[in-house]
């Protein structure tokens, strides 16, 4: 009786339906997108080499040489050369992308968590939560970002958690502000009323509801965020207020580099272009998880 | 006839209207609801009609508790619904469910349809896992949908098929009364009959209460026992669906009726043509709301309100007119 129903009819036939769910899987959209592809290779790539960074490294990222201070690309058996303390450009350079990698992420998720709640509050609840929550966020956004990470930094004091805590805080008021106007919208749509006309509480409206339908923008704007926050480590390291010293972070690099820009051009390009590439494939790949994730967009 | 599922009395939601200056608050409300009184018996369907805006959505909310009413009283099986503590109010609402006017934005996106069907049991810890999922299994097949959809999501469904999940979800709980919100408007012709149909089938086979809520009379006329017809927020008139039909005392209801499609060319019907449009809910005209509309408009009806009053037994409408009739 089922199979010949007018409104069965309707229905896509179940091996046509299959063959529509496949061609429009996420990740072949994704993916299709030759940007969005490239970027999503490099930072494969990139995580492999922030794992196995004691593999692939040809020398200790610490190890110092007086003997073999500021060596060009090739020479003496180092790849990229030796910074002026004679340490191995290319080991460091790998080491770096683990610091980047794990402040970019870590700083991102502490954000995300922390901003996410603020936002879901303040947009579903609405009233004076909403005010006063806004309010402070407002005033966080006041600061420029990299200023309000200087600050926290200052009033912290160096090392990686610290550079966690600051990035993760100053990322705070911009998911809180995503999430919020994310929730505005989807609390107005009928099938919440219909959740709470079924005698759902707040939380599970929130958790099984509102969230999961807010995540979409919410997951771009964090990929976007990931590049953001690696450019503020690499700034803080830059300024002297990131990782410890010995510690390879690309923006410590580049610093150093800086004072050898004649001598020795390769230190600062090095660890500036890692930080260019890293940053760029990021950004491309969230352009097209933005697209893929839009239901509308059927490349 | 026993006693009322539902008593509705003297209930008015005003919402307030944001006032033109900026942290002035205006004195001025929308009437959305203004003075509605009626009761639903166990086991019949209440159709209420109306213009788009007259309120009847705000009804449907007041009474499955969505919003609270600025005044009133509202009793579902002698339980006042307004003042029951946030505990009670759960457990009434197993007992009163509501499918919405639009099938498409009443079903999350995000959930495969045999979750969202479940969901009412998750909600109120009702069986198992196993017995849950046979429970929804069982009510695909009662509202005619493949048990085997339960795995896709909304977007894959027609408008017929997302309205008869929404069935399937107001049935999950075994509820005494439904209100439906206009459940077919947003259909096609040809599906609006079968939803139809089934809301009728559903109704026999579990014993259920409708209040069915319409702008569209012809709807109206296959679902309802009784009818009651709303304007500006207030109940016009209200009585057995033969005597709305067949003699209708209510200058509006005359119109809406007239403006039903007549079956055959040969049948003579006259038209009653409205002029003017519905006023603003805001600032309803004084006396009878629709004295500038009607075309039988006497002085009286532009300073007097006129009250509901009993023409037959069950049959009541407020119009100056029905007084002149009976002197
Ligand atoms: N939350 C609200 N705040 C302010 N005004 C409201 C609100 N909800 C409804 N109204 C107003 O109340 C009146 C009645 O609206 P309602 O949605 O109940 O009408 P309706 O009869 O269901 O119309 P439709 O046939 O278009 O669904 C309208 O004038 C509307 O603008
Ligand atoms: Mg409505």
């Amino acid at each position: 009786m089922h199979n010949e129903t007018a409104s069965d009819r309707e229905l896509l036939y179940e091996e046509q339906y299959k063959r529509a769910q496949k061609e429009q899987s996420f990740m072949r959209k994704l993916l299709r997108n030759k940007l969005a592809a490239f970027g999503f290779f490099v930072m494969i790539v990139l995580v492999f080499t922030a794992i196995f960074a004691p593999w692939i490294a040809t020398h200790p990222p610490h190890q110092m040489d007086v003997t073999r201070t500021l060596l060009g690309p090739g020479e003496m058996g180092h790849l990229l050369g030796t910074d002026s303390y004679g340490r191995d450009t290319f080991s460091r350079i790998i080491y770096g992308a683990r610091i980047s990698l794990i402040v970019g992420v870590a700083a991102v998720v502490f954000g995300a968590v922390f901003g996410s709640l603020l936002g879901v509050i303040s947009g579903y609840f609405g009233g004076k939560i909403d005010a006063i929550i806004m309010r402070i966020m407002d005033g966080m956004m006041a600061f420029p970002f990299i200023l309000l990470a200087i600050v926290l930094m200052t009033v912290f004091g160096q090392g990686l958690m610290n550079v966690i805590f600051a990035i993760g805080i100053a990322n705070i008021p911009g998911f809180a502000r995503v999430v919020r106007g994310q929730v505005l919208s989807v609390k107005e749509a009928d099938y919440i009323d219909v959740t709470r006309s079924l005698g759902a509480k707040n939380t599970r409206i929130i958790f099984h509801h509102v969230l999961p339908n807010s995540i979409a923008p919410l997951i771009v704007y964090a990929t976007m965020a990931v590049a953001g926050a690696i450019i503020s480590e690499a700034s803080l390291s830059f300024l002297g207020l990131g990782v410890q010293p010995p510690t390879a972070s690309w923006g410590s690099m580049l610093q150093e580099g800086k004072d050898y820009l004649v001598l020795n051009p390769e230190l600062a390009t090095i660890s500036g272009l890692a930080i260019l590439i890293t940053v760029l494939s990021i950004n491309l790949f969230g352009d097209g998880l933005r697209d893929a994730l839009d239901p509308k967009m059927k490349i | 006839m026993g006693h009322p599922l539902l008593e509705v009395k003297q209930v008015k939601k005003h919402f307030p209207v944001k006032g033109t200056i900026p942290f002035v608050p205006s004195r001025q409300s929308v009437k959305a609801v203004d003075n509605v009184n009626f009761h639903v018996m166990p086991g019949e369907t209440l159709g209420i009609v109306g213009e788009s805006g007259c309120g009847k959505s705000t009804l449907a909310r007041l009474i499955n508790r969505l919003i609270s009413p600025t005044e009133g009283e509202m009793n579902f099986k002698n339980k006042d619904l307004v003042s029951l503590s946030k505990r009670d109010l759960r457990t009434v609402r197993k007992n009163i469910q509501m499918v919405f006017q639009d099938p498409y934005a009443s079903l999350d996106p995000r959930k495969r349809v045999g979750q969202l069907i479940e969901e009412p049991l998750v909600i109120h810890g009702v069986g198992d896992s196993v017995s849950r999922k046979r429970r929804v299994a069982e009510l695909l097949e009662i509202v005619g949908l493949n048990p085997r959809y339960q795995n896709r999501y909304a977007h894959e469904f027609s408008g017929g098929q997302r309205q008869r999940i929404n069935i399937a979800r107001a049935l999950t709980l075994n509820p005494e009364l439904i209100i439906c919100d206009e459940p077919v408007s947003a259909l096609d012709v040809s599906v609006q009959a079968q939803v139809i149909n089934l809301l009728k089938d559903l109704q026999k086979q579990f014993q259920l209460t409708y209040i069915f809520i319409s702008h569209d009379l012809n709807v109206v006329r296959y679902m309802c026992d009784r009818i009651a017809v709303m304007y500006l927020g207030k109940i016009v008139e209200i009585g057995s669906y033969e005597e709305i039909y067949h003699s209708p005392k209510h200058p509006y209801t005359q119109a809406l009726l007239s403006a039903i499609p007549v079956e055959s060319p040969y049948e003579n019907k006259e038209r009653i043509i409205l002029t003017g449009n519905v006023p603003s809910p805001i600032a309803p005209p004084p006396g009878c709301a629709f004295h500038e509309r009607c075309p039988f408009v006497m002085d009286k009806c532009k300073t007097e309100t006129p009250p509901l009053i009993e023409t037959t037994e069950a049959h009541r409408a407020s119009c100056h007119l029905i007084k002149k009739e009976e002197e």
